[in-house]
């Protein structure tokens, strides 16, 4: 291959209290994909928003060369014209405008300021075409679901005339089906002659698109790995990861089973705007003490509508069904209702639902149940610090202290935070919803056992994913899902990939005769 | 047991981030923190040096010092509540009118109807609470902008109270009334050259603090953070000390303490306490953060934000009657701008318009770096038009000093 597009030499960026990265190195060859692999916190988002500009020349040590020239960005626009375009790791786009806006936003074609919406239209369906994404560019990005999103995004660096495709954890939030299709795109686009650089926690995905991967810890360059024709094993990451290797995955447990503990029945709920339509279906679970029951299926299934509508109808209008703990039948009107039923739910949506990011770690944690730290109405801040603390220890929370602001923490150290918060609540219920969205695979590790020991304490464990391989690890049952209904219900011990697929991919129409 | 190893663990993670942290280093990190409140601190006592120098020494005479506090007062009342408001994420403009409007309901009562007083003051309050609940009603449960709610508050009061007097001043009030904002803490004791009360009442704020600032040290450092170094503490307690003996002075060598100081000390304790301790405090700031988080960890946003437009009300009410009795008056024109000033202030003193940040005590700030810029620039001749436009200029950059001091931490 020809010599590098990029290289990053010797890059150093602190935070304050922080040294995010220390000489790190990164050398992209031209027209290659290349991996960047790291435990949450390692710094693989802070290297791209220094590479992007996001973070100014002048603001981090080193040097940038792009095309064998150096870089000194002073902003994202800067970078942008050289051909280098970010995607992070949550989206930017705006909701309210359509496709072909949102491509063209800040870039758009114009005369004199005046908008050219021919030209905008006609040049929008051909990026589309392009990243394979079969819509309208007038519709508005708010009706299209994430995986639809991340191509819109895809688009609009395209539009860039991009030469360095950075994609942050692009399918962290897509289900298999979308990721290999974005997978597929990527492969694609560097036959173009497009370089990428991908960030993942997916080692299967890495193994499957990546020629190289450099690997981070602590803020410092592990290695770069060249990965041949005969490809990677996800093991070989892993130890440059975690500095050693990691033999359980998912935690070894004898699932002590009791009664059951949770149950929703012929739960149906409607669209909150479009009431004519049904997104959730007449759907009814059931998950006893001690046992971890997953819910599987694709994007747009409504399994996160359920779980939303049955945590204090905090999603969409309800119409029908009931929730019964141990048999009995409770009201879970509100939040505070639900909370007070011991019912929890940990959103996949932490920056918008789970967390005040201009708020310190110690105060998200203690929000849900600030009663167990007060005493007569008064908030006792060293009882209340004492628990975050214990927290950042068992939970492994990379940060100063429990005093930081979770803004400024890493993806993955955030998710940790909301399931603290929660944990905190000490529920008898606990629904998470995508518990490992963006966590490295040594924290994921640790969150399966935190997950498991819950269980062994008796609570009633529910688990909303898109990655199959986690739901068959952990749980001891799952439902699946598709179109708003609950399609099929597997023991563990008869469930595979493809058994699961299968019901989730269901249509309706069959799916009536399967259950 | 366990306590204290986890404090000593994170004491010990706080030094490994900085081994050898020079004087100026520690300072500017105990600043960063608060940024905006010590560095409105410092423009605070600049500005007063500023007008003392400029005015020959008229500024901090024992009558100018009594006259800016109950100047104030009621600005400062209002700051408080908006505050508040303001960390929860919404804005309140009908503030003004509001107190105009139970300023003017309390004159009609006292002086047409001939209520007692002390009777017609609590009426005042109540209505200032319906008032506000009225409001909170319309932005918590029903979902409108508190900017449009409140927008049609300020020209409903605004009308109600030209309706209640119909164009005319009511006056006058009788004296117990007059005394909430023109009256002092009775003298006591024998007779010495300073004011016996007002003295006592300096001690035992002094003590007050000083106790306060040592438990809050023991406490930072309990949790493993870094506290000033003795030296620097030591002179942080002088300089309060200081600050509390001459400005005691000040006013024992008046007439004493000012009954609306008095007001205005509870509302900082009482309202500093409960924004930073109580569980409905915390509610408000979680709600101004992110409402969709705190809704969902169980958060009763609908009420918080009700109770805080609720308590605006009681507190532009008491307000009102503050500055209705310092007119000795109910007038139409009472309380026009007041919630400019109130805003002002409040972003001044620290506040986001965004929600979720902010403290009482910055309001207090704010509120009288804009009270020492009116009182001074009047005292050396400054015309209002020149007034406005300077503090117009001094929101401007306190706000922009500040989100320029974000911008430079890292965002
Ligand atoms: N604005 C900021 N202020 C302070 N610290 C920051 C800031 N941004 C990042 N950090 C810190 O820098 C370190 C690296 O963070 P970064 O987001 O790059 O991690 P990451 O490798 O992308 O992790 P993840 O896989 O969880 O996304 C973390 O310790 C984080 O807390
Ligand atoms: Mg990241």
């Amino acid at each position: 291959m020809a010599g590098p597009v990029l290289e990053m030499r010797s890059i150093s960026k602190s935070f304050p209290g922080v040294k995010a990265l220390s000489e790190v190195n990164l050398t992209v060859a031209a027209g290659e994909v290349h991996a960047v692999c790291g435990e949450n916190g390692a710094g693989k988002s802070t290297l791209m928003k220094v590479l992007s500009g996001v973070y100014p020349h002048g603001s981090y040590e080193g040097e940038i060369l792009f095309e064998g020239e150096p870089c000194r960005f002073k902003d994202i626009r800067a970078s942008e014209q050289r051909g280098i375009v970010i995607i992070h790791q949550e989206l930017a786009l705006v909701p309210y405008l359509s496709v072909a806006e949102n491509i063209f936003l800040g870039n758009e074609h114009a005369t004199r300021g005046v908008i050219s919406w021919h030209r905008t239209l006609t040049h929008a369906a051909e990026l589309l075409r392009q990243v394979g994404l079969e819509e309208s560019p007038q519709t508005r990005i708010a009706d299209l679901g994430v995986g639809k999103q991340q191509l819109v995004e895809i688009a609009k660096a395209l539009a860039k005339k991009v030469k360095l495709l950075i994609l942050d954890e692009p399918t962290a939030a897509l289900n298999d089906e979308d990721s290999r299709k974005l997978l597929d795109l990527i492969l694609e686009l560097k036959a173009q002659g497009i370089s990428c650089i991908i960030i993942s926690h997916k080692l299967n995905e890495i193994a499957r698109v990546a020629d190289a991967v450099t690997i981070l810890r602590d803020g410092q360059t592990i290695e770069t790995i060249a990965i041949g024709p005969e490809g990677i094993s996800e093991d070989r990451i892993i130890r440059g990861m975690v500095g050693r290797d990691l033999e359980h995955r998912y935690p070894d447990r004898t699932p002590d089973i009791g009664e059951v503990a949770f149950e929703v029945r012929d739960w149906t709920v409607r669209h909150p705007i479009d009431q004519q339509r049904t997104v959730v279906d007449g759907a009814s679970l059931n998950v006893r003490r001690g046992e971890i029951v997953g819910i599987a299926g694709l994007m747009g299934a409504g399994r996160t509508e359920l779980a939303m509508s049955v945590f204090g109808r905090s999603y969409g209008r309800w119409s029908g069904g009931r929730v019964l703990l141990h048999g009995r039948e409770v009201r879970t009107r509100t939040v505070p209702e639900a909370i007070r039923h011991g019912i929890a739910y940990v959103t996949e949506d932490r920056k918008h639902f789970g967390l005040n990011l201009i708020d310190d770690i110690s105060r998200n944690i203690s929000l849900s149940a600030l009663g167990k730290v007060a005493r007569y109405g008064r908030v006792d801040r060293h009882e209340e610090s004492r628990v975050a603390e214990s927290f950042r220890r068992t939970m492994n929370i990379k940060a100063p202290t429990v005093f930081t602001r979770t803004g400024t923490l890493s993806g993955g150290n955030q998710q940790k935070v909301v399931l603290s918060k929660w944990i905190f609540a000490e529920p008898e219920v606990l629904i998470l919803d995508e518990p490992t969205r963006g966590i490295d695979i040594g924290a994921k590790a640790e969150i399966y056992t935190v997950i498991a020991e819950l269980a062994a304490q008796g609570k009633a464990v529910l688990v909303i994913s898109s990655e199959l391989p986690e739901l068959l690890g952990l749980c001891d049952r799952i439902y699946t899902m598709a179109e708003g209904r609950i399609t099929g219900e597997v023991a563990r011990a008869d469930a595979t990939q493809e058994s699961l697929m299968r019901l989730m991919t269901m249509s309706t129409a069959s799916s009536n005769e399967q259950v | 047991m366990a306590q204290t190893e986890i404090i000593a663990d994170s004491a010990r993670n706080g030094a490994e981030s900085d081994p050898s942290p020079s004087v100026g280093s520690v300072l500017a990190r105990a600043l960063r923190g608060n940024v905006r409140q010590y560095g409105m601190l410092v423009a605070l006592a600049l500005i007063v040096l500023l007008f003392q120098i400029w005015t020959d020494g008229i500024l901090l005479q024992p009558l100018n010092i009594t006259n800016l506090i109950q100047q104030n007062g009621y600005i400062l009342i209002l700051a408080i509540g908006m505050m508040i408001v303001i960390i929860a994420g919404h804005i309140d403009l009908s503030v003004g009118s509001l107190a105009a409007f139970v300023g003017a309901a309390a004159a009609v009562m006292m002086v047409e109807h001939h209520m007692p007083w002390p009777v017609a003051m609590l009426v005042a309050l109540v209505i200032g609470a319906l008032a506000g609940a009225w409001q909170g009603f319309w932005i918590a449960y029903l979902g409108i902008p508190s900017f449009i709610v409140t927008l049609a508050g300020m020209l409903l009061f605004r009308g109600g109270t030209q309706i209640l007097l119909q164009g005319q001043s009511v006056a006058p009030f009788p004296k117990g009334f007059q005394s909430i904002s023109s009256g002092f803490l009775p003298e006591v004791g024998p007779h010495t050259d300073y004011h016996n009360l007002t003295l006592l009442l300096g001690l035992a704020v002094l003590v007050v603090a000083v106790l306060q600032e040592l438990r809050g040290r023991r406490q930072t450092a309990s949790y493993g953070l870094e506290v000033l170094p003795l030296g620097l503490f030591l002179a942080k307690l002088a300089v309060i000390t200081a600050a509390v003996v001459v400005f005691t002075l000040l006013l024992a060598s008046y007439h004493g303490v000012p009954i609306v100081l008095l007001i205005l000390g509870a509302l900082l304790v009482g309202f500093g306490y409960l924004m930073r301790n109580s569980i409905i405090g915390r509610h408000t700031y979680a709600i101004g953060g992110n409402e969709a988080a705190a809704k969902l960890s169980g958060v009763k946003s609908k009420r918080v934000v009700f109770l805080a437009f609720t308590n605006m009300g009681v507190l532009a009410a008491l307000a009102g009657l503050v500055f209705a009795a310092r007119l000795n008056a109910g007038t139409p024109q009472a309380g026009i701008n007041f919630e400019l000033e109130a805003i002002a202030a409040a972003f001044i003193g620290g506040a986001s318009a965004s929600g979720g940040v902010g403290t009482v005590l910055g309001a207090i700030i704010g509120g009288l770096v804009l009270g020492v810029l009116n009182n001074g620039m009047s005292l050396v001749g400054v015309g209002t038009d020149y007034q406005q436009v300077i503090k117009g200029l001094v929101l401007l950059a306190a706000v922009g000093f500040d989100v320029y001091n974000k911008r430079r931490a890292g965002s």
